[in-house]
């Protein structure tokens, strides 16, 4: 077995018994990116002399994670490395700080091998709305990996990086994840500092780790979490282990199977893969009931309203006067405005800023984003009730699996239907972690979603971890490259 | 109809900078000044994914303000984002409030013509600075310095209850005032840190309604700002008595010309798009906070004037005058203190202090020298070491070059001669020149004897002791 075919946890071992160094382990992913990139297209900046320079420099693991390489997101800023977001409006950007959680990957002395393709500003959910390149699932070079994190979660699935950090707005985390056959947890909103996120929806976006399994997630998710005072919507709690959550142990947990998420808009090979799962988990000793969540149709569009409201302004400050994208053709103000934003911005983007635009102007305001806010405020007591009853809600992570390249990039209201089962979690600010539970009959993975309560991980990655190692997916299915 | 028929409406809108020590949403220092873009981190240049934290002590500072005006204070309160495009705004949103400000429903009394009158306020909120443009001379373009983005500002609105442009300084003044003797902030008009908007119609006397108003901005003065009000008064007045009509705009008052320009009109009014910044949480301002910051609170001007008349026994005018501005009222309480003389104090900043900031166009707190060294001063007097005439040149030489006044009258040899024998030699010298006086003296004239202190003055330069002369002479003239 490769190296790069490890999980962090697999490579920890074998590092502790003095089986392998930690430069055979940057080695190893250096050569299959070599290897494999090409077809992937998962990075928009490799940084593999820097990560070997650096393990070189690592003498002794004074830390537990100290030489082992990861992949971030290009939306996470890391000091004086390029943070492109994937759009031409910050293709030549240089980070001038450190985001928080790099500053804590930092501690601990990872290596990162580089920033990974995503949609545009995180807007998208098929990664093909980048400004640069169009990331391939590997597990069918033809298909999209999902998105927006679809760079993050194709170079962990292709084992071109151990692990990943990615973020998740509406879905972009788990909805990739999926797609790809790997673990993507979104934590709580508040959970981690989103200082150094280069925001598209503050009040939905959260950083997360996507990972070969929960085990992985769980030990990624440690690294990251914890009060930062840089971020005042981040929570003021204690810090927890989340490794001592991995136990095998569903006995008598309640399942919530919320009906409307197994309805038209659901592909019927994703529902019959999510029911076995439901099924091996009744067999395991959980307690399974279907339950209702009665404001699921209206999500999306309180979601789009929201997150294209809070964007419009988020990216406001792309102007092209200090940094970032400046047009040549300009002779006033207005006109370095309008031309740097018009030629800087992709399509999908400038959809977005444009509705977001309109549902804050006055006249529209109170019809759309105020009423919005209601609407999601019913959202979170919805959720609450039901978490009166149950310990998770159990959904499809995505309404498909992963399809053809091209064949939705047209079609912007088909593209939104992706976020179907994901959004509410952001809207409520719920933790939620998507897991492969099978393939369809093309052999593309499937995944399903634990919705936790508030600032619950621990339950939803138990849940998670049981599954995973009772189902066993890793070790009956594999990414195949097909072309 | 004349301008007598007609009556002025008025409205402020006040921003103050605060004297936080660091900026609202960052801990970059708010100080005036430094090399452009030296007074910023990624926060405040807007850098992506940075995020703003609210400074504790902007809140504090604020509700300060609230309860020294009598406002509510809010038990809830939060941030709003204002959306705009210029490019001194960096985050292209300004963080400021929109319906939930921290402070509601006060107001500042003023008194006219021996009346008073309560000016309501219609809030109180905050929000941030935004940076400056440096216009480039030779029209290569424009720089931008972020120093000042992120310097925290409180708006104070007023509701429409000014009448006069005697009223709005008056409010302004008092305004200034309360601010400084709570000590938020030090209201430099020429440094920006106090600045107001001005909203004026004008309506037919007796008539309910108010007028269409206009929205006046850009003057940098007390000044300025009363002369703006006089200009749009009379223009508006002229457009009604023609049989026009007043057109809802905002207008960019020109300081060279004295005149105001159409900066935009209600058709092209700016969309804000106000909404609830995502980034920070909801301000939440507990019983215990509010009654903490009450009992911080100064004494107020009110409360000083009062304690002048019954303490140091000063006339209710000069009271009056010395608490109108804190920088003055602390120089008397600490130069008092010093010299346990508050009427030689008080009278030398009435008429030589405040004449002296008066024909130099300065302000109180400019003052260069320090209270103890105007202390000093009136002890050389009380002990004779100089007269009171000696004493007013000494406080011009401390205005010029401060230094302690001792080494004043040390270097311009100043001291007053209470000598004896010095003063009995110019009293003799002084009567052998003027027989004609003694004459007159001797005659019943008691002028001359005024007329003799006088030469002798004259002979040591200010420097005898008057009254020691004019015992002297009448000894000599008595013999």
């Amino acid at each position: 077995m490769e190296l790069y075919e490890l999980t962090v946890h697999e490579l920890l071992e074998k590092l502790d018994n003095n089986e392998i160094t930690l430069e055979d382990i940057t080695k190893s992913y250096i050569d299959r990116i070599n290897d494999k990139e090409k077809d992937v297209q998962a990075f928009v900046s490799i940084s593999d002399k820097e990560a070997l320079e650096k393990v070189k420099t690592i003498k002794e693991r004074n830390t537990k994670f100290a030489g082992i390489p990861i992949g971030i997101k290009d939306n996470i800023c890391i000091k004086n490395t390029k943070t492109t977001c994937s759009s031409k409006m910050l293709e030549n950007f240089v980070a001038p700080y450190n985001a928080t959680v790099i500053e804590k990957l930092n501690e601990e002395n990872m290596v990162y091998l580089g920033k990974l393709n995503m949609d545009e500003f995180a807007m998208g959910a098929s990664t093909e709305y980048s400004a640069f390149k169009k990331t391939k699932n590997p597990w069918n070079l033809n298909t999209v990996p999902g998105g927006s994190s679809g760079g993050s979660a194709a170079a962990v699935a292709a084992n071109l990086v151990p692990w990943a950090l990615g973020s998740d707005t509406g879905g972009s985390i788990r909805q990739p994840a999926s797609l790809c056959g790997v673990v993507g947890l979104k934590p709580t909103y508040g959970l981690v500092s989103r200082y150094g996120l280069v925001a598209f929806a503050s009040s939905l976006d959260q950083i997360g780790p996507i990972t070969k399994d929960v085990q992985d997630s769980a030990m990624l998710l440690n690294l990251i979490t914890g009060h930062d005072e840089k971020d005042s919507t981040s929570a003021n709690i204690e810090k927890k282990d989340y490794t001592k959550s991995l136990r095998q142990d569903v006995k008598g947990l309640k399942i919530g199977v919320p009906k409307e998420y197994f309805g038209d808009g659901i592909n019927e090979e994703v529902k019959k893969s999510v029911k076995e799962a439901i099924k091996k988990y009744e067999e395991m000793g959980a307690i399974v009931e279907e339950c209702s969540l009665g404001i699921a149709d209206e999500s999306l569009a309180v979601y789009y309203i929201i997150a294209c409201a809070e964007a419009s302004s988020n990216l406001g400050r792309f102007d092209g006067i200090r940094y970032g994208y400046r047009t040549k053709n300009f002779t006033s103000l207005k006109d370095i405005y309008r031309n740097s934003r018009s030629e800087g911005f992709g399509a999908e983007v400038k959809r977005r800023i444009i509705l977001g635009t309109y549902v804050l102007s006055s006249g529209y305001y109170d019809a759309y984003y105020k009423k919005a806010q209601k609407v999601r405020t019913i959202i979170r007591k919805e959720f609450e009730k039901l978490f009166e009853k149950y310990d998770v809600l159990l959904t499809p992570t995505s309404p498909t699996v992963a399809y053809e390249i091209g064949s939705k990039s047209n079609n912007p209201l088909e593209m939104y239907l992706a976020d179907l089962c994901t959004v509410t979690v952001n809207i409520a600010g719920l933790p939620g972690i998507s897991v492969p539970c099978g393939v369809d009959k093309a052999g593309m993975p499937i995944g399903m979603q634990l919705i936790g309560k508030h600032f619950d991980e621990e339950t939803i990655l138990r849940a998670a971890y049981t599954y995973e190692q009772n189902a066993k997916f890793r070790e009956n299915y594999k990414p195949e490259f097909k072309k | 109809m004349s301008r007598e028929d007609y009556e002025i409406v008025i409205g402020l809108e006040v921003h103050s900078e605060l004297s936080t020590k660091t900026k609202i949403f960052c801990s970059c220092p708010t100080e005036f000044g430094g090399k452009p873009n030296t007074h910023c981190c990624p926060v405040c240049m807007a850098m992506p994914g940075t995020l703003p934290v609210l400074n504790e002590k902007v809140v504090e500072y604020a509700i300060k303000a609230g309860l020294a005006t009598n406002c509510k204070i809010a038990d809830v309160s939060k941030n709003d984002r204002k959306n705009y495009f210029y490019p001194d705004l960096p985050k292209a949103y300004q963080i400021s409030q929109y319906d939930m400000p921290l402070c509601e429903h006060g107001y500042v009394e003023i008194e006219v013509n021996g009346e008073k009158k309560k000016i309501g306020l219609t809030r109180i909120h905050i929000e941030e600075d935004a940076g400056k443009l440096n216009h480039d001379d030779y029209g290569r373009g424009s720089l931008v310095d972020l120093n000042r983005a992120g310097v925290p500002l409180i708006e104070i609105v007023s509701e429409p209850d000014l009448r006069s442009t005697e009223e709005v300084d008056l409010y302004l003044k008092k305004l200034k005032s309360i601010l400084e003797y709570i000590e938020v902030s030090d209201c430099k008009m020429q440094e920006g840190s106090f600045r107001a908007d001005v909203n004026v119609s004008v309506r037919k006397k007796g008539q309910k309604e108010f007028g269409t108003r206009i929205e006046m901005k850009n003057m940098s003065s007390f000044k300025s700002i009363l002369r703006a009000i006089d200009y749009e008064a009379e223009r508006q007045i002229e457009v009604i008595e023609d049989g026009g009509k007043i057109n809802q705009e905002t207008l960019r008052w020109d300081e060279v010309s004295g005149k105001t320009f159409s900066m935009r009109n209600k058709e092209d009014a700016q969309d804000y798009r106000y909404f609830p910044e995502p980034d920070l949480v909801a301000i939440r301002i507990s019983e215990e906070m509010k009654e903490n910051i009450r009992k911080s609170l100064p004494e107020m001007p009110e409360k000083r004037r009062e304690r002048y008349v019954k303490e140091f026994n000063l006339p209710e005018y000069d009271a009056k005058v010395l608490t109108s501005e804190k920088a003055l009222s602390d120089m008397f309480e600490k130069a008092n203190n010093i010299c346990k003389n508050p009427k030689t104090v008080s009278n030398m900043i009435m008429t030589d202090i405040i004449g002296y900031l008066n024909a130099e166009e300065i302000e109180a707190k400019e003052i260069p020298f320090t209270a103890q060294q105007l202390g000093n001063l009136v002890v050389l007097i009380d002990k004779g070491t100089i007269s009171s005439s000696i004493a007013k040149k000494v406080l011009q030489e401390m205005f010029e070059n401060p230094r302690e006044p001792q080494k004043i009258i040390e270097e311009k040899g100043w001291i007053q001669i209470s000598d004896e024998g010095a003063i009995k030699e110019v009293v003799l010298k002084i009567l052998e020149a003027n027989p004609q006086s003694i004459a007159d003296f001797k005659a019943g004239k008691d002028r001359a004897l005024g007329f003799l202190v006088g030469q002798a003055m004259k002979e040591t330069k200010g420097k005898a002791n008057p009254q020691m002369l004019n015992k002297m002479f009448l000894e000599e003239l008595k013999k």
